[in-house]
């Protein structure tokens, strides 16, 4: 899927439906994703978490791994869990603009 | 297309550091995903769990030939300490937590935590040697109907 509407705006995405430009991104967008990932409304801790992540990929060119987002965020494993389940750590790159997690842990 | 994975149940029966710490991840992997899973300690398995134990685990550099040394020097004193602190900081690097860290994640993360009857038995274990977040001590028939419909891993 190169290239689809969301939220008024041409957004591109790669093949497993990740942003290819986090630059794209803004709060619109990452509800109308988080929607399509079955999470009806982003409160303050889903956007707690999409920061963090959205500061980590722009200085380090990748997003944190969960250990990391947990006890940087401010947000811990169980709740990240409740705030994007089946999946956080793609769930929440998704929803935040930037690429497929990377790492294993 | 093939079913995706839905569920694993993950059996670690070993208590050296590379022993366990493959099932740790990929219990902790299988979360990330969105996919159940449990992880079952046995024999020597138990050491993760047990709280004088979990957190001093030793990397084998007797018997092992991916050591890439002769046995011989994996003998010498203080080999094992090296090559154990050595693997800590390339995983502190991957952002790999200790031992006990990684156990409360997982069960934070939702997966469950078990220990063996049989295993705890024989080493004379009690539910307060092990860590807080152990949910259970099983029989094997119990971890079975536990495991229901889930992909069994042995490590």
């Amino acid at each position: 899927m190169p290239q689809r509407e969301i939220a008024g705006t041409m957004i591109d995405f790669d093949d497993e439906g990740f942003m290819t430009d986090h630059t794209q991104w803004n709060e619109d967008i990452a509800r109308a994703l988080a929607r399509e990932e079955g999470i009806e409304e982003l409160t303050d801790r889903h956007m707690a978490v999409i920061n963090f992540m959205r500061k980590e990929f722009e200085e380090k060119g990748a997003g944190p791994s969960i250990r990391r987002l947990t006890k940087e965020s401010g947000v811990p494993t169980k709740e990240l869990y409740q705030l994007f389940p089946k999946g956080p750590a793609k769930k929440a790159a998704r929803i935040a603009g930037i690429k497929k997690p990377q790492g294993c842990v | 297309m093939p079913e995706p994975i839905e569920k694993v149940s993950i059996v670690i029966s070993k208590g050296s550091l590379e022993g366990v710490y493959p099932g740790l991840i990929m219990a902790n992997g299988a979360r990330m995903e969105g996919i159940d899973a449990m992880l079952f300690f046995t024999f020597f398995g138990l050491d993760a769990i047990t709280k004088k134990r979990m957190n001093s685990l030793k990397v084998a550099t007797v018997g092992n030939p991916a050591m890439h040394m002769p046995s011989i020097i994996g003998m010498l004193p203080g080999m094992s300490a090296f090559a154990t602190s050595m693997m800590k900081k390339e995983m502190e690097k991957l952002d790999i937590p200790p031992v006990d860290e990684f156990i409360e994640m997982i069960h934070d993360s939702g997966g469950g935590i078990y220990a063996c009857k049989a295993a705890m038995e024989m080493f004379h274990l009690k539910r307060e040697d092990l860590c807080d977040p152990v949910d259970g001590i099983l029989t094997v028939g119990e971890f079975y109907e536990k495991s229901a419909g889930a992909q069994i891993i042995f490590t």
